[in-house]
């Protein structure tokens, strides 16, 4: 798609430097602005009280914000990769709508029943938005060569240790909401430390194995054609397996557990490119999910209710159930934005916004919703493929392979392929903590695909100077 | 470094394509399991979103859909809902529907295929959609006079009146009734309460209408049905004569079966077949059940409609059943309509709108016009004959013998000029038979030269006459009011 669209703004004569495909990504920004106020019109031409102006002005706003990081991004990261930010400006625009669209339920729903009108969660998701894409601009503004982070890899891991387990350590008046120990309450604010440690945990995993590469390829025995590494060299992988399992004891959150082993286990593996990682980190994790199967009861929950949500419809399996008979009515094509009930689901704004989509947009929409996510991966991973340098191509890895795999865990869940979990859609789902982590995310993202794509030279740390006497001779052009 | 990489691409490719194929399991191959679930409450409240369509009887709206302006859009309201209940039914967010708003569903919710014209022009025109109407065979004022004449003395039972020439239900009345408004509430609490108390034994099930859903025991009216194997085969004619003994021992046991106060048929030893049916004769009719055989009486109460599995009128009717007959005994006792026979009030109303119509039934039906929402017809009801039972001369000859009966039975609500053709009953059943109540019933139709109306009434229990009651005081005075009712517009 990217090559399809012809690209003029740079003006650049051939051979000089290459496009920077910024204005490809205005281009695709306003694609996103036009798709997103059509969804938003639908929502509205559906309820009631018809279309109001309004939705214009909130087109502008929603334009206007991403425009603001469309020329951040011009100054601050020219080259990045021009798909990224409006797939992520699409499915925030999209989790906006949905959220607007479930908070019009909420108030039709109270006032059937004459209380007054709920607090909807729209206003907050919005500012989270802005937020968001203001941290988006301050650590590309701050991180001008991804190389420096590696500096901090050790810094970044403790933080993130800590941040990671935090809420579990901490007791459950400050911690705990609807059962999960994730969550640090500041009054009325709550943040969910996990989503930065995502992060945080993945810088260091890359710093520690650009540093430590060559002690993960030193052959162990073979076993059935394939090398296995020495049991000493098996203790990062059993120290992160170690630590899910911590974090599902202690904080119950079957999600976060999950996207953590998982990235850390892709990354050792595209370090060490040997798949003898992967068959033994995929042993290690059918191992802990029996445990934890047998041992949680939390978790045992959530597996039965998987495999019939219908068993317990009135206790533990009603969200599924609910989830399910969205889904099934939304069919193919969907009841139409704002035509149909997915208010019906529990927590339908958060864990459960895509089964929102899939019922209102139908199997096309959640299909639609799924590229777009796949888009974002796919060009992530290939700035990684096309970076120089070892860190930069393990932490972009890590950072789309986080993307896919949490879709893929909180979709499989809400569509019951997998149990559910409990992480959030990144960028559709209400939640503060979720958009500010994923938007540092990406712009770390960025960061990397403008470092693959710049011309060297064009950016990063200035090149230390030489000392004058190692300084070349120059040849000077006779006339 | 790069194959990895190029791996784990192809491996997140690998997990969206395994998402959409479990949400093309889910959205496209199992939808419509569960779009259908009836847990799945997005299409109730699809249909309450919908202006459901009128159950219009005799012109008026007695089942109607309202605006609220609440969550739900529209509730569902009935015009002296106990009195329609039994027909209209009920149609309720928690427990469902019953009667015809079950089973008229299709067209009341717009979904019926009569109405898809109507549907794509809505879809185009954004015209509001609603649902079609369905106009009742019910005459409001013979309803209203079978459900009064049952509710006055606080009796249970159930009445239902057929116009002979075509099978149009004209009333059908049960008690105790309910009230549908209090089920399709929109207050949860309200239908609940309404719920357990409609379904308690205690209140007599007033949910269950005993027209089309119970079976009882149709005593003496069953002779009807005897008479008519009798006469059809050729085994008896009116004047044939039977024993006319006070008691009978059944064949093979000791058990005597009593005529009715234990009295003789008549004064000779003998009582012609009319004269039996007149006084109805409980030793004549187990006689002359065994002189027409097992065979003869079942294929005879076949042709009347017992043992039809799948009536729907279009409400579901419960089979009605001549019951098992294993020895001749048995067979002198289903003869005067005891043992294991088991009637629907409807099933009972049928033989006496078959007989009216000179033997051919005519398959009963409660639905006269379904109406597209702006009262156009979108489809009319034609009589449909559902076979004949007996030939026309069978038919007259029973119908001179239930003259006969009605003209000796007692004079309560009798009507002047006009001749009524008749047959009552008092059917024991229960435990302790000759310590229960029995049920009383009353069959009929007039005028007997020109009958416009069928009428059968089953009154539960005895009424409020306890052991002495019987189907000629009980019921019999309802049965009367019900003709003179429907007969007003006629003459």
């Amino acid at each position: 798609m990217a090559d399809a669209v012809p690209v003029q703004d740079t003006g650049a004569a051939p051979g000089a430097l290459p496009p920077t495909k910024r204005g490809l990504e205005l281009i695709m920004l306003a694609f996103a602005t036009i798709v997103v106020t059509t969804a938003l019109v639908l929502v509205e031409l559906n309820q009631p009280q018809g279309l109001t102006r309004s939705v214009l002005y909130d087109g502008a706003a929603y334009l206007a914000l991403f425009s603001a990081a469309h020329i951040a991004v011009r100054y601050l990261a020219p080259y990045a990769d021009p798909l990224i930010l409006p797939c992520v400006a699409l499915l925030n625009g999209l989790g906006l709508v949905v959220i607007h669209r479930l908070d019009l339920a909420d108030e039709t729903t109270a006032a059937s029943v004459g209380s007054p009108p709920p607090a909807g969660n729209l206003p907050h998701q919005i500012a989270w938005t802005a937020l968001g894409l203001g941290l988006f601009v301050a650590v590309l503004a701050g991180v001008r060569d991804h190389r420096q982070l590696a500096r901090y890899g050790y810094t970044c891991g403790l933080v993130g240790l800590g941040a990671l387990a935090l809420p579990g350590l901490l007791p459950a008046a400050l911690s705990e909401v609807n059962g999960a120990k994730i969550w640090l309450r500041f009054g009325p604010l709550t943040i969910q430390p996990g989503e930065f440690a995502k992060i945080l945990i993945m810088i260091f995993v890359a710093a520690f194995l650009v540093t430590k590469r060559d002690l993960f390829t030193t052959a162990g025995r073979s076993v059935l054609g394939m090398e296995l590494p020495r049991a000493r060299d098996l203790a990062p992988l059993l120290m992160a397996w170690g630590l899910s399992l911590a974090v599902l004891a202690l904080e119950k959150d079957l999600g976060t557990s999950l996207l953590f082993f998982g990235i850390v286990l892709v990354l050792i593996y595209v370090a060490t490119e040997r798949a003898s990682w992967l068959v033994i980190g995929l042993m290690f994790f059918l191992g802990g999910a029996v445990m934890s199967d047998l041992l949680f009861r939390h978790v045992h929950r959530r597996v039965t209710a998987w495999i019939n949500p219908f068993a317990d419809y009135d206790g533990a399996g009603y969200q599924m159930a609910q989830s399910l008979f969205g889904l099934g009515t939304g069919g193919v094509f969907g009841t139409g934005l704002g035509a149909g009930r997915p208010d019906l689901v529990p927590e339908a704004h958060t864990d459960f916004i895509t089964a929102a989509i899939g019922e209102e947009l139908g199997f096309v929409g959640l299909a639609a919703v799924l590229f777009i996510y796949l888009l974002v991966v796919m060009r992530g991973m290939r700035a990684a493929l096309t970076v120089r340098d070892t860190f930069g191509k393990l932490l972009a890895a890590g950072l789309s392979f986080a993307i896919g795999l949490e879709v893929f865990i909180v979709v499989g869940g809400v569509t019951k392929l997998i149990p559910l979990t409990g992480l959030t859609a990144p960028f559709l789902a209400y939640g503060g903590s979720s958009l500010l982590a994923n938007y540092i995310l990406v712009a770390l993202l960025l960061r990397i695909s403008h470092a693959a794509r710049a011309p060297a030279g064009a950016s990063g740390p200035r090149k230390p100077v030489a000392p004058l006497a190692e300084a070349r001779t120059e040849m000077v052009q006779r006339p | 470094m790069n194959t990895p990489l190029r791996r784990v691409a192809l491996a997140v490719i690998g997990m969206i394509v395994l998402l959409l194929a479990n949400a093309t399991y889910i959205q496209v191959v199992n939808a419509d399991t569960y779009r259908t679930d009836p847990r799945n409450r997005r299409v109730l409240l699809d249909e309450y979103s919908r202006q459901r369509g009128q159950i219009i009887a005799g012109g008026l709206p007695v089942a109607n859909s309202v605006e609220t302006g609440g969550q739900l859009r529209f509730l569902r309201t009935y015009l002296n809902g106990p009195l329609y209940a039994p027909v209209t039914g009920y149609y309720s967010l928690r427990y469902g529907s019953g009667g015809v708003e079950n089973a008229m569903d299709a067209v009341l919710n717009g979904s019926d295929g009569r109405l898809f014209v109507r549907r794509v022009s809505d879809l185009i025109t954004g015209r509001e959609p609603s649902g079609g109407n369905v106009e009742l065979t019910i005459n409001p004022a013979i309803q209203k006079a079978a459900y009064e004449g049952l509710t006055r003395k606080g009796y249970t039972g159930a009445v239902v009146a057929i116009k002979p020439s075509t099978g149009e239900i004209l009333a059908m009345a049960s008690t105790p009734s309910y009230d549908p408004n209090r089920l399709s509430s929109h207050d949860g609490a309200v239908q609940e309460a309404a719920w357990n108390a409609d379904t308690s034994p205690q209140n007599h099930s007033p949910l269950t209408n005993r027209a089309v859903a119970v079976t009882y025991p149709p005593g003496s009216t069953f002779k009807l049905v005897v008479t008519a194997a009798a006469l059809e085969a050729g085994r008896a004619t009116p004047d044939t004569p039977l024993p006319a003994t006070p008691a009978l021992q059944l064949q093979g046991t000791t058990t005597l079966l009593h005529n009715f106060a234990d009295q003789p048929c008549g004064g000779g030893a003998t009582a012609t077949l009319t004269q039996a049916l007149v006084r109805s004769c409980n030793t004549a009719f187990a006689q002359l059940a065994t002189i027409v055989g097992e065979n003869d009486l079942r294929k005879q109460a076949q042709a009347l409609g017992v043992g039809q599995q799948d009536l729907n009128i279009p409400i579901p009717v419960a089979p009605s059943t001549v019951g098992a007959i294993p020895d001749i005994a048995a067979l002198e006792q289903s003869g005067i309509g005891q043992r294991d026979v088991a009637l629907t009030p409807l099933q009972n109303a049928m033989i006496a709108a078959t007989i009216a119509n000179g033997g051919v039934r005519m398959k009963p039906q409660l639905v006269r016009n379904i109406l597209a929402p702006d009262l156009s017809v979108l489809e009319s009801f034609t009589p449909e004959q559902a076979g004949v039972a007996m030939s026309r001369f069978t038919a007259s000859e029973i119908r001179d013998m239930m003259v006969a009966a009605e003209n000796s039975y007692r004079n309560d609500g009798k009507i002047s000029g006009v001749t009524i053709a008749a047959k009552t009953g008092t059917a024991e059943h229960g435990a302790d038979p000759k310590n229960t109540p029995p049920h009383g019933w009353y069959v009929a139709f007039a005028p007997a030269n020109n009958p416009q109306v069928a009428v059968a009434v089953v009154v539960e229990d005895g009424g409020d006459r306890n052991l002495e009651a019987t189907g000629g005081s009980l019921a019999a005075p309802i049965g009367r009011a019900v003709i003179a009712a429907a007969l007003q517009g006629v003459r």
